[in-house]
């Protein structure tokens, strides 16, 4: 099947079930409150922007998701650096880190709103603790898999530790490192949300909550969708620019990425 | 950069060298103990002793696991002997040195770098002249035929313009030993073949000294001033043989009676006789 005509047959199932739903909408079989119309929640989605209530919302989340994904990227970097690559780190301080990892997140989020307030900050530390340790895993795995080969052939060249870290691991590291912030960025998008879930003034976390409060069904789901869009988005982003820097694997397995 | 290959004696003393010849490296008496988990540790090698003299090529034949990558780690000064010492011009090595260059049986071409730029990986690693570098790393390119792909990428190439390419890293430092673990193994036959040839000549042209590990025995009397030969683990020699083919060597050499029958007395080693070592 050609590229093409399967991008026509999903677009073609995604009218489907749009006209289903919508058809079975109108036909009362949904309860409104439960599922309500596609056209509903279309119209709800353009209200949201025609009347400008969403903008100081999307503005806020958008804030936090980005400062969060940077903080959790860079901290996640460094960490998971230093363990792949200096002993005494990783005997003394992974085993701890391991375990913070199994505290579930979400779960402290109430504490973060008390240590860091209703304001953006709590939000950006929450999406940045999230996202830190699908980064910190990817970035030790990636230093921990450098090939042998290259690392003899680098020695044998004569390099020094600093010029293999430079020339070789970081490059040969990037790939991984690559998949582990594109699911950092969907780990993003849910912190932030959380945090302003527990606590905020404004946001669209905040939002829906809002809306859901007012039984505004149609505007919960039209939120959700603006929220999924900045997530593709993001998401998307980091994909292009991993792509670009890690050009060589796509041309080495073209049938993986196209 | 160096002579014309027809400047140069078309025959070469095969055989016994003059003694004015110094060894360029020296390896004595080398163990090399491996730990395993359980049990005994496994004697990779066990009492290698050996020359490789200044200008030739030294072929190292031997069954899988007979050590000899081990063996070339050892003298690259990536891995260290249990006992014994390995000289480099009267020198104990005790790292990776300048005066080597090393070829890997994987390219190990860094995927990010161009072509050029994988050959003048060494160089910049060491510091050299950039400008100087580059000019060196072009002739290199142009002996082995590639001078067209500089600014292609390792995965744009064949697997034997790949491992030219590493060819190239190996001398752009110019290097006076070239040591190469079983570069041409994961080639096709054709290929191997060719580039057996290329060898010859680029050795020939840039005058280097080398070892050269194999486990093909053809390849190896056919690229061999000498032949040294491993046994199974643990990897002892069993015989160092003198190969008599005239030199410049070609694809017309392989279909020789003197060539088969070098190959015959290569092969009769392994099979029982090699009790008395012959040097």
């Amino acid at each position: 099947m050609t590229p093409r005509s399967a991008r026509v047959q999903q677009v073609a199932t995604l009218i489907v079930v749009l006209a289903v739903w919508e058809g079975a909408a109108r036909l009362g079989w949904l309860p409104k409150i439960v599922l309500p119309a596609p056209s509903a929640i279309a119209g709800r989605l353009f209200d949201l922007f025609a009347s400008g209530l969403i903008w100081p919302h999307l503005w806020a989340t958008t804030a936090s998701i980005l400062s969060g994904f940077g903080l959790g990227v860079a901290a996640g970097f460094a960490f998971g650096a230093l363990v792949a690559l200096v002993p005494a780190f990783e005997r003394l301080v992974y085993p701890y880190m391991v375990a913070l990892q199994t505290v579930p997140k979400i779960a402290i989020a109430p504490l973060f709103i008390l240590w860091f307030g209703y304001g953006l900050m709590s939000k950006v530390v929450i999406a940045a603790l999230v996202c830190f340790f699908p980064v910190l895993v990817s970035v030790m795995s990636a230093f921990h898999t450098t090939d042998r080969e290259q690392l003899d052939m680098m020695r044998a060249c004569g390099a020094s530790r600093w010029q293999i870290f430079i020339h070789l691991r970081i490059r040969a590291a990037l790939p991984t490192i690559f998949n582990g912030l594109e699911i950092a960025t969907v780990f993003a998008v849910i912190g932030a949300v959380v945090g302003e879930f527990v606590g905020a003034q404004a946001g669209l976390g905040y939002l829906i909550t809002t809306l859901n409060f007012n039984l505004d069904v149609p505007g919960v789901f039209a939120v959700l969708i603006v929220l999924s869009l900045l997530g593709i988005i993001l998401h998307a982003i980091v994909r292009g620019i991993g792509r670009r820097l890690v050009f060589w694997i796509r041309s080495e397995r073209p049938e993986l990425l196209t | 950069m160096t002579s014309p290959v027809a400047e140069r004696p078309a025959l070469r003393r095969a055989a016994e060298p003059a003694a004015s010849e110094r060894p360029l490296i020296t390896v004595e008496a080398v163990d090399k103990l491996y730990a395993v988990r359980q049990g005994e540790p496994v004697r990779a090698l066990s009492d290698i002793s050996f020359e490789l003299r200044d200008g030739e090529v030294l072929s190292v034949v031997g069954p899988s696991g007979c050590g000899k990558s081990t063996l070339l780690r050892i003298m690259a000064g990536l891995d260290v002997p249990s006992r014994g010492r390995v000289l480099l011009a009267g020198e104990r090595v005790s790292g990776p040195r300048r005066e080597i260059g090393v070829v890997f049986q994987q390219a190990t071409l860094l995927p990010w770098r161009t072509v050029l730029d994988n050959v003048l990986l060494p160089a910049q690693l060491q510091r050299l002249e950039r400008a100087r570098s580059i000019e060196r790393a072009r002739q290199l390119l142009d002996l082995v035929g590639l001078v067209g792909f500089t600014d292609k990428y390792p995965f744009e190439l064949s697997g034997g313009m790949q491992q030219r390419v590493a060819i190239c890293r190996a001398l752009v430092c110019d290097p006076r030993i070239l040591l190469m673990d079983e570069p041409f193994g994961a080639l096709d036959a054709m290929t191997r073949e060719q580039m057996n040839v290329e060898l010859m000549r680029i050795q020939a042209e840039q005058k280097k000294s080398v070892v050269f590990i194999t486990h093909s025995i053809p390849e190896a009397v056919f690229l061999g001033d000498r032949v040294m030969v491993m046994t199974k683990r643990p990897g002892r020699i069993a015989r160092i043989a003198a190969i008599d083919l005239p030199k410049p060597r070609t694809l017309a050499t392989m279909g020789s009676a003197l060539f088969a029958a070098q190959c015959n007395d290569i092969r009769l080693a392994f099979s029982g006789r090699s009790e008395g070592a012959e040097f």
